[in-house]
């Protein structure tokens, strides 16, 4: 059986007290060990950022790529190796700033990826700039005047660009959190989660105090239908006083980009032996030049 | 009547006119009837009209280049006899459409000038005015003496999967084509006809072998965005995706393409990237991603003129110094650039070899003349056989049973290469990081690990160097001149080579496949007089040379109009400087 503690690095993180991303880790690994994943058979990759490092504090396959090339390099694993649960863990200017194209391409592809945003609408580790979900009019060091910028929807983005799954949670909630992860982990194709994850050093604004009282649950309501796209367009621009978490879209009935391709329904590529191509394949090969 | 060593016909017309396919098939029909051809292509951006050509040569030896002259010249429009007519050789001629006449083209007296109605007879005999691409081959067959029914055989199989009707109507306009060159046969002094029972040959151009050798040294992954003249790979491979077991993938754009062939790599499946240089500028950043985490990878650079747009469907050679050199920090790379069709075969597996063995990006350096251009060679040429599968050190599924202790993906050896463990083993679970990392892949800033990990990552460069070809030598053993050429220049330098020692001076090639590093004791190579000769501007392997040995060249020959180096350009300019 598969437990949280497998999980465990000897590397400490190196957030600051109070961050959001302790409970996103923790989430991903209670997530891991819910559904019976063993560290080496999963893969988290990440790019670059306070979140990203989140591979390096997990006992766990990983790869820390570039800023902003997260999904198009975790796309490669994921299709030379389906056989490994491949996981995303990376931040907004990650995913929606340097990233939002190969964002809007993985959604369109359906590849199955579980593509989770650390999202604390600020950039931290190069100590806070505004990032593609800050309000407008946030003032920061490179937006003196106030950003001018509309902030990125990523959900609507999502479901625009074609997403089969597309949810949200917060980090003030760890057990919503791990169930939404656990949700994305069983569903075929891509699947993005925007996570508020309050910054306590550089974004004082979008806090836990923030956050608590706005969030609500959708599937609190019986009567939402996660299959209705219009719905969750309707859902997903709804901002302000009342904020909704949980899952905003969900279908299985379109095919993940890996279970479409030919050459993968025979399993996954890299355990494959690797062999010399055999005379009778040389010879046809040969052929179309004759 | 006279048959000649050479033969060159040139083919000449808008875009869209189906110069190129036409021009493939009739070079294909020529090597079955057991001559040696030499096919360049020679198009503009764009779809429809400008003027595009296409070039045969034809002997009854080897060819391993394209050369100037032209012996007939087949007109599609005026516009290709106002441009080519000065390259056709006296007692040469020109066929051109009867419809088109050539009003204003002043005529040469010493070069024929055969109107036949191309459209007419097309469309009478095939039913399509576009067929005449068809049917002036066979007016240039019937010309040149050479047997039709090879057309024939290569309109049967190029055409047979789109029925019998196409079938039959190619082989009633190759019939017209063949009738109609009759009255003029007389009149064009030039010979060259089939060799009978001549053994098979293939014809492939660079692209074609490049695709075939990867795919033969094990390339399982292919991710791309569409740019000439690098796309055919991605093209060519996924045609054969499905029955080689390959992955391939058009993505939103290079940056994805070369990010997602490293995901691949990192997985434990050889992958590729190819591109052109505009795409590879894309591709800068995820190339240091692999050399920091030690990820095989390859990518093709088929170059074209640069900077920006360039000339897009054009050749050059002035990306070496830019691929040598891309991306920030200093890591392992290796570079190689062949210059033949049998090199792109052997560069496609032995990049791949180079990739795991060393475990960091290799670049195989083509161009758009390598890429497109098309040769014939026996089968044996593409040397199968040669093809090793090395993935270097690999840890198997035994291995990683028995490991004791926390498994090191990056530990420090003699060599500078650490076992790799693909992911998926419970004994050997890591993360890598683009962050400078410890032997374990965790994030470590200490000065000392960087100082140890920089070295064991570049030692893997020396202990590569020891493998890289030295340059193939070719002519005088004890040369006046020492050419030294790189990639494509291959053949346009070969040719010269010959030539210059046909003239009595003594001539010596040294060709470099195996670019970086660059091989060892070149140095003692490199004496009396040398001439770079290089399809760019400035002479960049002449630079990396003295780079790397501190031989300088006596001169250069350069030449960077987006056009191939040919013998003639070459030869004309050592009399000019020497």
């Amino acid at each position: 059986m598969v437990t949280i503690d497998d999980f465990a690095s000897p590397v400490r993180p190196t957030w600051c007290t109070g961050c959001g991303n302790f409970a996103i880790w923790n989430a991903v690994k209670r997530a891991l060990a819910q559904v019976g994943l063993a560290p080496h058979e999963v893969m988290l990759v990440s790019g670059i950022g306070c979140g990203s490092k989140l591979p390096d504090y997990t006992h766990a396959n990983g790869y820390m790529t570039l800023h902003g090339r997260t999904v198009p390099v975790a796309t490669g694993v994921r299709l030379a190796n389906h056989g490994l649960r491949v996981l995303c863990t990376h931040g907004d200017g990650d995913a929606y700033a340097e990233g939002l194209g190969h964002m809007l391409h993985a959604a369109r592809r359906n590849i199955g990826l579980v593509d989770i945003i650390q999202d604390n609408r600020i950039y931290g580790l190069t100590k806070g700039q505004y990032s593609p979900t800050s309000d407008r009019g946030r003032v920061s060091k490179t937006s003196p005047w106030g950003a001018f910028e509309l902030p990125v929807n990523p959900i609507a983005l999502a479901l625009a660009a074609g997403a089969t799954f597309v949810a949200r949670s917060w980090s003030g909630d760890l057990n919503h959190l791990t169930a939404t992860i656990v949700r994305a982990l069983g569903h075929r194709g891509y699947a993005l989660i925007d996570v508020f994850q309050p910054c306590v050093t550089f974004n004082r604004q979008n806090s836990y105090d923030f956050y608590r009282p706005r969030v609500y649950n959708l599937q609190d309501d019986p009567d939402y239908d996660v299959t209705d796209k219009m719905a969750a367009f309707a859902r997903a621009l709804e901002w302000g006083d009342r904020i909704p978490i949980g899952v905003f879209y969900q279908v299985e009935d379109r095919s993940a980009y890996e279970e479409q391709v030919p050459t993968l329904k025979a399993g996954p590529l890299a355990p494959r032996p690797l062999e010399k191509l055999r005379p009778e394949q040389i010879q046809r090969l040969l052929e179309e030049f004759l | 009547m006279q048959t000649v060593d050479d033969l060159i016909i040139r083919i000449g017309g808008e875009a869209g006119m189906g110069l190129e396919s036409s021009g493939v098939g009739f070079a294909q029909a020529l090597v079955r009837g057991g001559l040696h051809v030499f096919g360049l292509p020679d198009y503009h951006s764009r779809i429809r009209g400008g003027h595009n050509f296409f070039s045969v040569r034809i002997a009854r030896r080897p060819l391993y280049s394209h050369t100037e002259p032209v012996h007939l010249l087949l007109a599609l429009d005026p516009e290709t006899v106002r441009r080519h007519i000065g390259a056709v050789v006296p007692g040469g001629a020109v066929v051109y459409d009867e419809k088109d006449g050539l009003p204003d083209i002043p005529r040469r007296t010493d070069v024929g000038y055969f109107s036949i109605p191309l459209a007419k007879l097309a469309e009478e005999a095939g039913g399509s005015a576009i067929m005449r691409n068809t049917l002036v081959f066979a007016v240039a067959a019937g010309l040149i003496g050479f047997d039709p029914t090879y057309i024939e055989s290569v309109a049967r199989d190029n055409f047979a999967r789109k029925g019998p009707a196409v079938v039959d109507a190619n082989l009633r306009v190759i019939q017209a084509g063949v009738e109609a060159s009759r009255p003029f046969q007389a009149d064009f002094p030039f010979r060259m006809e089939a060799v009978p029972g001549a053994p098979r040959r293939l014809l492939l151009n660079g692209n074609q072998a490049f695709a075939m050798g990867a795919l033969a040294g094990g390339c399982r992954f292919v991710s791309g965005y569409p740019m000439t003249p690098g796309s055919p790979v991605l093209e060519w491979m996924a045609a054969h995706a499905a029955e080689y077991g390959v992955v391939t993938l058009q993505v939103e754009d290079e940056i994805a393409a070369l990010c997602m062939a490293i995901g691949a790599g990192y997985a434990g499946v050889r992958a590729m990237a190819p591109t052109s240089g505009g795409g590879f500028s894309l591709m800068v950043e995820a190339l240091g991603l692999a050399g920091m985490t030690e990820v095989p990878v390859v990518v093709y650079e088929a170059q074209r003129p640069g900077p920006s747009t360039g000339l897009a469907t054009r050749t050059e050679q002035g990306d070496l110094l830019f691929v040598l050199h891309a991306s920030q920090g200093e890591f392992p790379r290796i570079i190689l650039a062949p210059g033949t069709v049998e090199q792109a075969f052997e560069a496609g597996w032995r990049a791949f070899n180079f990739a795991e063995r060393y475990q960091c990006p290799v670049i195989v350096l083509s161009d758009h003349y390598l890429a497109t251009s098309v040769r014939d060679v026996v089968p044996e040429d593409l040397n199968f056989d040669a093809v090793v599968i090395d993935r270097g050190e690999l840890l198997t599924e035994a291995d990683l049973d028995r490991l004791e202790g926390e498994y090191r993906r990056h530990a420090f050896t003699e060599s500078g290469i650490s076992p790799r463990a693909i992911p998926g083993h419970p004994k050997a679970v890591y993360a890598s990081s683009s962050d400078e990392h410890d032997e374990y892949g965790h994030i470590y800033e200490d000065a000392e690990n960087r100082r140890r990990m920089q070295e064991k990552r570049m030692r893997k460069l020396e202990t590569a160097r020891s493998e890289m070809r030295p340059p193939t030598a070719y002519g005088a053993a004890d040369p006046d001149l020492t050419f030294i050429a790189w990639g494509s220049t291959y053949g346009p330098m070969r040719e010269a080579v010959d030539r210059l020692n046909g003239q009595g001076v003594r001539a010596r090639m040294l060709h470099f496949t195996d670019i970086w590093p660059v091989p060892q004791d070149v140095e003692k190579l490199l004496v009396g007089e040398t001439i770079a000769v290089e399809n760019n501007y400035s002479g960049q392997f002449a630079d990396l040379l003295r780079m790397a040995t501190g031989h300088t060249v006596s001169r250069r020959i350069l030449k960077w109009d987006g056009r191939p180096l040919s013998p003639e350009y070459i030869t004309h300019h050592v009399s000019r400087v020497t």
